[in-house]
């Protein structure tokens, strides 16, 4: 099991590696002439070449890569080009945020999928039916319109959440109900379609094996059978399921805080690829790409503990 | 739809198998499918109306009118006018064809890279393989939305580039359902076919594979046009698209700025987009449905086993009946009356698949259930203990066990009776464990239920229980998952279940079916040492009667559904009367297999 969390992270390690690599040689090939895109078109000439030099571009690309990469792996990225913020600094105050909506949605949509999909995989009928609508609904329906529709009743219609804005839960805890809430259904809404179907089958499917016959053979009870053993066995396909979304969800998370105004990871992403903050955007791509390694990671011990079959020795 | 939906891949693996029987019929049956028709109309309507814009509007879409802003419908104006004057309708029209031409262009280049990679990757293999899944892996790592900002920062708001790129990002899709489709029949036989009969690598790519991954490729693609017109839309409704060219973002985008002057500008948009989105959807999903039918054999083919155990019973012939040369004078542990089990029909009949059966079946004795596949011997073994399939019923007659008609109690009762007075050894060890669960917590959890011990009694009874059926190494077994087990050691360990609990009556369902040969005698020496240790009484269901010699005092034939013959073994062998016992003995006079076709035996 350790040999094989090690594989998986040095594996995850050199992936990081060439994403951030050829996310790096591409921006810079891609950036133009940076100085005068800091300081805009009514710059001297003298000036835009001394902000060049300053920004240390007038060196070959390759040894500014190395020396990136060298003040990177100390967690120096450097500074923003248009705030002088550091990046580190400017990523860790808004990742925590972003953290919260996709773990929010996470959670909300695994518990929720796993409710509706087994009651829809137990009672048929138009409990099964309602849920299928529901499903395709929540699958077709893109999550920012869905975040519209709440934003329109709940917010502005009946006042029970904030439209847009962010409390942070240490300053006070009811503020920061009232604006997680929106953003966190309307990210969850498409994973809860998605996933359900896919607990509603795989019940459908452990509850026609013969080793459910055998354990009912044995007296072991309905609720045993199917909350201990059916939902274990179906668990492992919604788990993948639910892993492959997450990098999407931090992609949905993008435009969810940008609907809802939130300062994440998504209005810094915005902010820097559209004025080009190639630094700020590098720090993004590693931040992302961590993430990604972890949550891999995660979820590889996960389906470990839920199938046997899963476990390397 | 969420982007996350197509690198789920949820659809892949399902589909890579068996499809080559799904392919003659698909379309055929796809065209039953009101849903997926509906759907697919409402598409090809929505088509249509992109290319046929002007011949519906007359208006320019970018025609600005600062005269006419925010007009409401009627007038002129079908749907009204928005923040620049500009008439809704024309610019859904035109949004219609630039939205789905984006949309489209992403499909065709997520499909043309994914499908060429892993036609190659599946076919050829070698280093391009493992470069492609390298690849794959990666693009699945990033993030769309990020990317696609990025490109923009760099690219400018294009519509067109930013469609290629997230085509790109979303050819994994294709390459992994082709690739797994691919590698899956590249060995086969009828490729190796026409390899060797000289066909080109080419031809047979095209006429063999690509065939096989047609409608699974229709269906991706549906997904991901869902997809791409998501981001697309999503894209242009923060502002970042191409604001010069009508997009159903774009006029999202410029309803949400006008949403307090007049709300009904984001419903347009938001329509267009729902009602494709949700056509896209149950069109795939229809797809799906139909695919999984037909790719399913293994459903199907359980469902012929049960259609054959409901061959109809025939007229009523008596049970010819041995004399007991010993009436029992103490009342039977188990005794069936009448018994008559069906199958109610959606057509409203019941298919009866065992109808009055008798038996009687005394305490310590081992009563062999004796016939051929669907002659509704397991059918009975599983109303003793109440576990019919679904849909399955006791129609009439009784099963009195110890006194009890077990037909009638309170399914509360029922389990307590279940693996505590009656136990049950299934016929297939593998299939009949709990996969996700160690053996011994398996075997603990009824004792801890049953016999109410706690968890370190429960711990060495079930070791000692291990060792009692043979197994060398209780321990390791113990912490053993199933598919660490060999197929005898998993029915050892069945059968150390079924009598943990000191059951009164053992129900076998061919309980060496499955199993080797050598197993068999090992598993048959079990079964009566622990018979005559523990004094339990057997029913067990076979086909074989080389079982019933080994093992059984009483014997009852069963033929669709009917017992034709009962008495003491020793009897029915000396003399077996119907002919059906006659044709059963004569089987294995001539030497022929007892046991089922060989491929049954394959592993798998």
């Amino acid at each position: 099991m350790l040999t094989f969390t090690v594989r998986r992270l040095l594996y995850g390690i050199v992936l990081l590696f060439v994403i951030v690599t050829l996310a790096y040689l591409l921006l810079y090939a891609a950036a133009g002439n940076v100085g005068r895109t800091i300081l805009g078109p009514t710059a001297t000439q003298a000036t835009v070449a001394l902000k060049n030099q300053q920004l240390g571009l007038n060196s070959p690309l390759i040894s500014r890569y190395f020396s990136w990469l060298g003040h990177a792996l100390t967690g120096n990225f450097g500074s923003s080009w248009f705030t002088n913020q550091p990046v580190t600094t400017a990523i860790i105050t808004r990742l925590q945020v972003t953290l919260i909506l996709v773990l929010g949605a996470v959670i909300v949509s695994a518990v929720a999928s796993a409710a509706l999909g087994v009651w829809a995989a137990l009672r048929g009928g138009w409990v099964d039916r309602v849920i299928q609508v529901f499903s395709v609904l929540g699958f077709a329906i893109p999550g920012f319109l869905i975040a519209l529709f709440l934003v329109r009743i709940f917010a502005l219609g009946l006042h029970w959440f904030k439209p847009t804005g962010y409390v942070p839960i240490t300053y006070y805890f009811g503020g920061w109900i009232r604006t997680v809430t929106l953003p966190i259904i309307a990210l969850s809404i498409a994973l809860v379609a998605g996933i359900a179907q896919q607990v509603r089958s795989s019940v459908i499917d452990s509850l026609r094996q013969d080793w459910v016959r055998t354990l009912r053979s044995r007296g072991i009870s309905e609720r045993s059978v199917l909350f201990k053993h059916v939902l274990r066995n179906a668990g492992g396909p919604a788990l993948s399921v639910l892993a492959l979304s997450f990098v999407g969800l931090l992609g949905g998370a993008v435009i969810i805080e940008q609907i809802f105004g939130i300062p994440g990871l998504g209005q810094i992403a915005v902010l820097a690829t559209s004025q080009g903050d190639v630094p700020l955007v590098m720090g993004l791509v590693v931040a992302i790409g961590v993430i990604v390694i972890v949550v891999n990671l995660v979820v590889d011990l996960l389906q470990g503990f839920l199938n046997p079959k899963a476990r390397i020795s | 739809m969420s982007e996350a939906a197509v690198s789920s891949g949820a659809l892949a693996p399902d589909i890579s198998s068996d499809i080559r029987a799904a392919r003659s019929h698909l379309a055929r049956r796809f065209l039953k499918n009101t849903l997926g028709i509906a759907a697919l109309a409402v598409l090809v309507l929505i088509v249509l109306a992109a290319i046929f814009a002007p011949l519906l509007t007359s208006y320019d879409p970018n025609a600005v009118s600062v005269l006419n802003i925010l007009q409401g419908p009627g007038a002129g104006h079908l749907l009204g006018t928005d923040g620049a004057g500009r008439d809704v309708w024309a610019r859904l029209l035109f949004g219609a064809r630039f939205t789905l031409a984006g949309a489209l262009l992403a499909t065709v280049v997520a499909a043309v890279l994914g499908i060429t990679s892993g036609l190659v990757a599946g076919y050829y293999g070698k280093w391009f393989e493992s470069v492609s899944s390298w690849v794959t892996t990666l693009l699945m790592a990033l993030p769309g939305i990020v990317v696609l900002l990025a490109a923009r920062a760099v690219l400018g708001p294009s519509l067109w580039s930013v469609m290629i790129i997230f085509g790109v990002l979303l050819a994994p899709a294709f390459y992994r359902l082709v690739y797994a489709a691919v590698s899956g029949v590249r060995n086969e036989l009828f490729v190796d076919a026409a390899r060797v009969s000289g066909v080109s690598d080419f031809r047979i790519i095209a006429r063999h594979i690509l065939t096989v991954v047609r409608a699974p490729i229709i269906l991706q693609a549906s997904i991901v046009f869902g997809i791409a017109i998501a981001v697309q839309v999503g894209l242009d409704f923060l502002g970042f698209g191409d604001q010069t060219i009508p997009t159903w973002g774009n006029i999202l985008n410029d309803g949400f700025t006008n949403l307090y002057r007049d709300p009904q500008l984001v419903i347009w948009p938001g329509l267009a987009i729902v009602i494709t989105g949700v056509a896209l959807t149950l069109f795939a999903n229809a797809l799906r449905d139909e695919l999984e039918h037909s790719a399913r054999p293994s459903r199907r083919r359980r469902a012929a086993v049960a259609t054959a155990a409901a061959e109809p019973v025939p007229p009523v012939s008596n049970t010819i009946v041995h004399d007991e040369p010993d009436t029992a004078t103490e009342a039977p542990l188990l005794h069936i009356e009448g018994l008559a089990v069906g199958y109610p029909q959606p057509d409203g009949s019941v298919t009866r698949v065992v109808d009055n059966v008798s038996l009687n079946i005394g305490r310590g004795e081992v009563h062999g259930l004796i016939g051929e596949s669907g002659s509704g011997k397991t059918q009975t073994a599983w109303s003793v203990l109440r576990l019919l399939p679904s849909g399955g019923e006791v129609l009439e007659g009784s099963i009195q066990f110890d006194g009890e008609d077990l037909s009638k109690v309170p399914s509360a009762k029922m389990q307590d009776i279940r693996g505590g007075r009656i136990a049950y050894i299934p016929q297939e060890p593998m299939s009949n464990l709990d996969p996700s669960f160690t053996i011994g917590s398996q075997l603990t959890e009824p004792m801890r239920i049953k016999l109410g011990v706690s968890k370190a009694e429960a711990r060495a009874r079930a070791l000692q229980l291990l060792g009692q059926v043979g197994i060398p190494n209780p321990e390791r077994t113990f912490a053993s998952y199933p598919h660490e087990l060999s197929g005898g050691m998993a029915q050892r360990v069945l059968i150390a279940g079924a009598v943990s609990c000191e059951p009164d009556l053992v129900i076998a369902d061919e309980p060496t079916t499955a199993l080797d040969v050598t197993i068999q005698a090992e598993i048959l020496d079990l079964l009566r040492d622990l018979q005559q240790e523990l004094g339990v009484t057997i029913l067990i269901v076979t086909h074989n009667f080389g079982v019933v010699a080994d093992l059984c005092d009483q014997v009852s034939v069963m033929q669709k559904g009917r017992i034709v013959e009962t008495g003491p073994a020793r009897s029915l062998f000396a003399n077996p009367q119907h002919p059906y016992t006659r044709s059963l003995f004569d089987a294995i006079l001539d030497e022929s297999p007892a046991r089922g076709p060989y491929a049954e035996v394959l592993p798998r």
